[in-house]
């Protein structure tokens, strides 16, 4: 058999593999990689520039499309760069294989040029990684990669490849199917847990659906099935920031989001209920609040197809180790056989009518400035009035809170966050991997003043691949979610939250050759929405809203969900110090 | 004022088997330490012909539910085939061997030997004013017998952490 070299082994892989893009920067310790790339254009590169902007555009491009986001950085600082990305991407669950450039064999653990220990540093923000001595077996651990990357829980998998491997020759052969020796994720329930699950749901009397990022993670199947199974028991369906447009905003069963910043009415149903199912979520203390004060009269049945999920911060009942697709099927199912109906749950929706009639996500508006709250709205009703595939991605901060609470999302993979690790510099570059996944969407990045110029370099990225990403900047000239959190527990002492020396957004767009909006006042809104939607290309709008506005619905850390704050008046501006502690 | 409170801890012997692969401890290790979780001991060998796959054993100490999610977060290791808690399989055996040294002369040293001698420790090494003893047990029986030679001339220790297996004909 005719050998090639191990750089056009991996090339040749993901060309098996179906992979249409990488998201990549050069280096030394890439170059016979990207030598390969030269000769095979049916594998598009986005030359980024930023390798953070390139982990990022991944995620963007796999939360999007549901397939992996691939990414080829050089070794040691461009590993580095890198691993704030493949964190967000451990923590949100998001298929993405990273290849990263190595020193050749002999000069590891030398402190050669350029090296890192990629494989130590990147050992515990990776679902798993590899270093590649041989390059004949460069083809298996590719493939392998991928397999592990995209099944079970999907995380980040990184292939350090040493550049003499890179070079160095080997036969090569399209690996058959992986049967992995360890590494099996459990797909389907144990039928016994399916009946004892069913039988929870139809002897509930206050049940509700508490569904996360593990149902956009399984994919369109599971979204159809969710909205099966609240259709036939009739029960609430409320979602965490990461499971957003896995159920339809438009649904009358919709309680909106939970969790920290989430509705009145659907952490007070969290509260009261007696039943809850808990679909590929994970407790996360965003969503819990103080634990001993967390569901206290309810059982509770979680789905998760990672073990580890299940009980770690909070003690279900029942455990349902599958993918949330089989298990949901295998529940409907049995409900169907059993012939049960939907029970009668009137009083409990009269009492969520109850919680509802607060309208927790008002908020009060006097027509000289612009709530940011507002602004979000309008641009949920101009973008839905285009009747286009609208993808909203959010960096970090009110805005990202101000989005998933005003935006209404109908389906999954339309909108992009970075929830776990929270990364400020996540939504620019997820925007542009989005893009290039759906060219023919709208694609708009929500931002912060603060947040968008953590990867701002990347308008050059856009410009060069003709992306026509929206940047929609809120423009508090604050870090605005540290203020609040400094106004609510530090006696509004604003130490480094204001955002001093912004540039000109409108000008810098310019220069990148977009085009540039800024949006003063709330007569302004709507036009300028407009014409950011109708301007073909990318394009920045500076959006100035009021600059003192506090995110609420919100429960304070440590506190319990029915100790909900619902406007500035109920804070008291100080806070014991075991609340401080906790973030 | 805000102090940290500590919770009760249930100690637990955790046997896994592994692919023999590099950066397997570390993996492992690191995940401890990322974690949290404490290692009271943790001893590897490759047990297979091929040397395909090793046995871990770890000695760790937690909370119930801290143990419970220590075993999901090893299982879920791509590496990690198996994971058994012989603390809560059942009967198990338990074993570490310890060399310890003792110098001394006169009663001590012969009270020293006459422990070892009901220890049944093995002398592997002897000068005139020390010895080095070999004793293999389960972790209290090494405990209790350091501490006795403790008082007698203990001058040190090296212990291999603990291995085990489950009771019977089946394997883990
Ligand atoms: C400023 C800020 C404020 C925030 N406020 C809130 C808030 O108010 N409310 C809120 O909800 N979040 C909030 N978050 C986000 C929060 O930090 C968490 O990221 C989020 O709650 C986790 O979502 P999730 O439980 O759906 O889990 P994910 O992180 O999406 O995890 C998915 C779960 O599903 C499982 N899974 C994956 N694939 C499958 C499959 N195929 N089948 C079955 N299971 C699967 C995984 O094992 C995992 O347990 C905030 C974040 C930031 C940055
Ligand atoms: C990389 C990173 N550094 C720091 C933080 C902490 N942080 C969370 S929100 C925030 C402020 C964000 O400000 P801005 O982007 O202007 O958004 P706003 O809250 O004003 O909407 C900061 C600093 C973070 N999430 N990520």
């Amino acid at each position: 058999m005719a050998e090639k070299s191990g750089a056009d082994i991996l090339v040749e892989c993901l060309m098996d593999l179906g992979v249409d893009v990488v998201f990549g920067y050069p280096g030394g310790a890439v170059l016979p990689i990207y030598d390969a790339l030269y000769n095979h254009p049916k594998i598009k590169h986005v030359l980024v520039r930023h390798e953070q902007g390139a982990t990022h555009m991944a995620e963007g491009y796999a939360r999007s499309t549901g397939k992996p986001g691939v990414v080829l950085v050089t070794s040691g600082p461009g590993a580095t760069n890198a691993v704030t990305g493949i964190t967000d991407a451990l923590m949100d669950s998001i298929p993405m294989v990273v290849i990263t450039g190595q020193v050749a064999t002999q000069l590891i653990g030398t402190d050669a040029f350029q090296e890192a220990d990629t494989i130590g540093i990147t050992r515990h923000c990776t679902k798993h990684n590899y270093l590649v001595k041989d390059p004949g077996k460069l083809a298996n651990v590719i493939h392998e990669a991928f397999h592990i990357a995209t099944t079970g829980r999907p995380g980040p998998v990184l292939v350090d490849i040493p550049k003499n491997v890179q070079v160095a020759t080997a036969p090569y052969r399209r690996p058959a199917a992986i049967a992995h020796a360890s590494y099996r994720p459990q797909i389907d329930a144990d039928p016994v847990a399916i009946e004892t699950a069913v039988e929870m749901l139809a002897a509930a009397e206050r049940p509700i659906i508490y569904s996360g990022g593990g149902v956009i993670n399984s994919g369109p199947e599971a979204t159809r099935l969710l909205r099966e199974l609240a259709d036939i028991t009739g029960a609430p369906v409320t979602s965490t920031l990461m499971g957003l447009g896995a159920f339809p905003a438009s649904s009358p069963q919709w309680l909106g989001m939970l969790g920290m910043h989430g509705t009145y009415e659907s952490n007070w149903a969290m509260n009261k209920a007696d039943l809850i199912l808990c679909v590929g979520a994970r407790f996360d203390d965003r969503v819990t609040g103080r634990l001993d004060a967390f569901a206290p009269n309810s059982r509770k049945i979680h789905i998760d197809i990672d073990r580890s999920s299940i009980n770690k911060t909070v003690e279900v009942d029942l455990a349902l180790v599958a993918d949330v697709a089989s298990a949901l099927s295998d529940i409907i199912a049995l409900w169907n056989k059993r012939g049960h109906e939907k029970a009668d749950l009137a009083e409990w929706w009269a009492r969520i009518d109850g919680w509802r009639a607060r309208r927790s996500l008002d908020y009060p508006e006097n027509g000289a400035e612009i709530m940011p709250q507002r602004a979000i709205a309008d641009l949920y009703s101009a973008t839905k009035a285009t009747g286009k595939d609208v993808i909203i991605t959010t960096e970090v901060g009110q805005h990202q809170m101000w989005a998933a609470q005003h935006f209404g999302f109908d389906g999954p993979n339309k909108w992009l966050t970075s929830g776990g690790l929270g990364t400020m510099g996540y939504g620019f570059p997820a925007a542009i991997g989005a893009q290039m996944g759906n060219p023919d969407s709208l694609v708009i990045c929500i931002a912060g003043d603060a947040s968008i110029q953590m990867n701002i370099q990347e308008m050059g990225t856009a410009s060069q691949y003709r992306l026509p990403v929206k940047i929609f900047i809120l423009n508090n000239e604050y870090m605005g979610m540290v203020r609040q959190w400094q106004e609510l527990t530090y006696e509004s002492r604003y130490s480094n939250s204001y955002s001093d020396s912004l540039p000109d957004f409108v000008k810098l767009g310019e220069a990148y050759g977009w085009t540039g909006i800024r949006i003063e006042g709330p007569q302004e809104l709507e036009a300028g929405i407009r014409q950011m939607i109708d301007t073909p290309g990318p394009v920045i709008v500076d959006c100035r809203v009021a600059k003192l506005s506090n995110c609420f619905p919100m429960i304070p850390s440590g506190a319990a969900h029915t100790d909900m704050l619902l406007d500035p008046s109920q804070v008291e501006g100080t806070l014991s110090d075991e609340a401080k502690a906790l973030v | 004022m805000m102090h940290i409170q500590e919770e009760h801890k249930e100690r637990h012997v955790l046997s896994l088997t592994v692919a023999n692969e590099a950066g397997i401890l570390a993996r492992i290790a690191g995940m401890f330490t990322a974690r949290g979780y404490n290692i009271d001991s943790l001893t590897v060998a490759d047990i297979t012909d091929d040397h395909a796959i090793s046995r871990i054993t770890i000695v760790t100490s937690g909370p119930p539910k801290v143990i419970d999610q220590i075993i999901a977060q090893l299982d879920r290791l791509v590496p990690v085939h198996k994971v058994t808690d012989l603390t809560d399989n059942g009967p198990y055996v338990e074993r570490e061997l310890a060399l310890v040294k003792v110098a001394g002369t006169g009663d001590d040293r012969i009270e020293a030997l006459r422990i070892a001698d009901v220890f049944r420790a093995k002398v592997v090494d002897t000068t005139i004013e020390s010895f080095i003893f070999e004793l293999t047990g389960p972790t209290e029986k090494i405990d209790t017998f350091v501490g006795l030679m403790r008082q007698l001339g203990l001058v040190e220790v090296g212990r291999t952490g603990v291995v085990g297996l489950i009771r019977g004909k089946e394997a883990v």
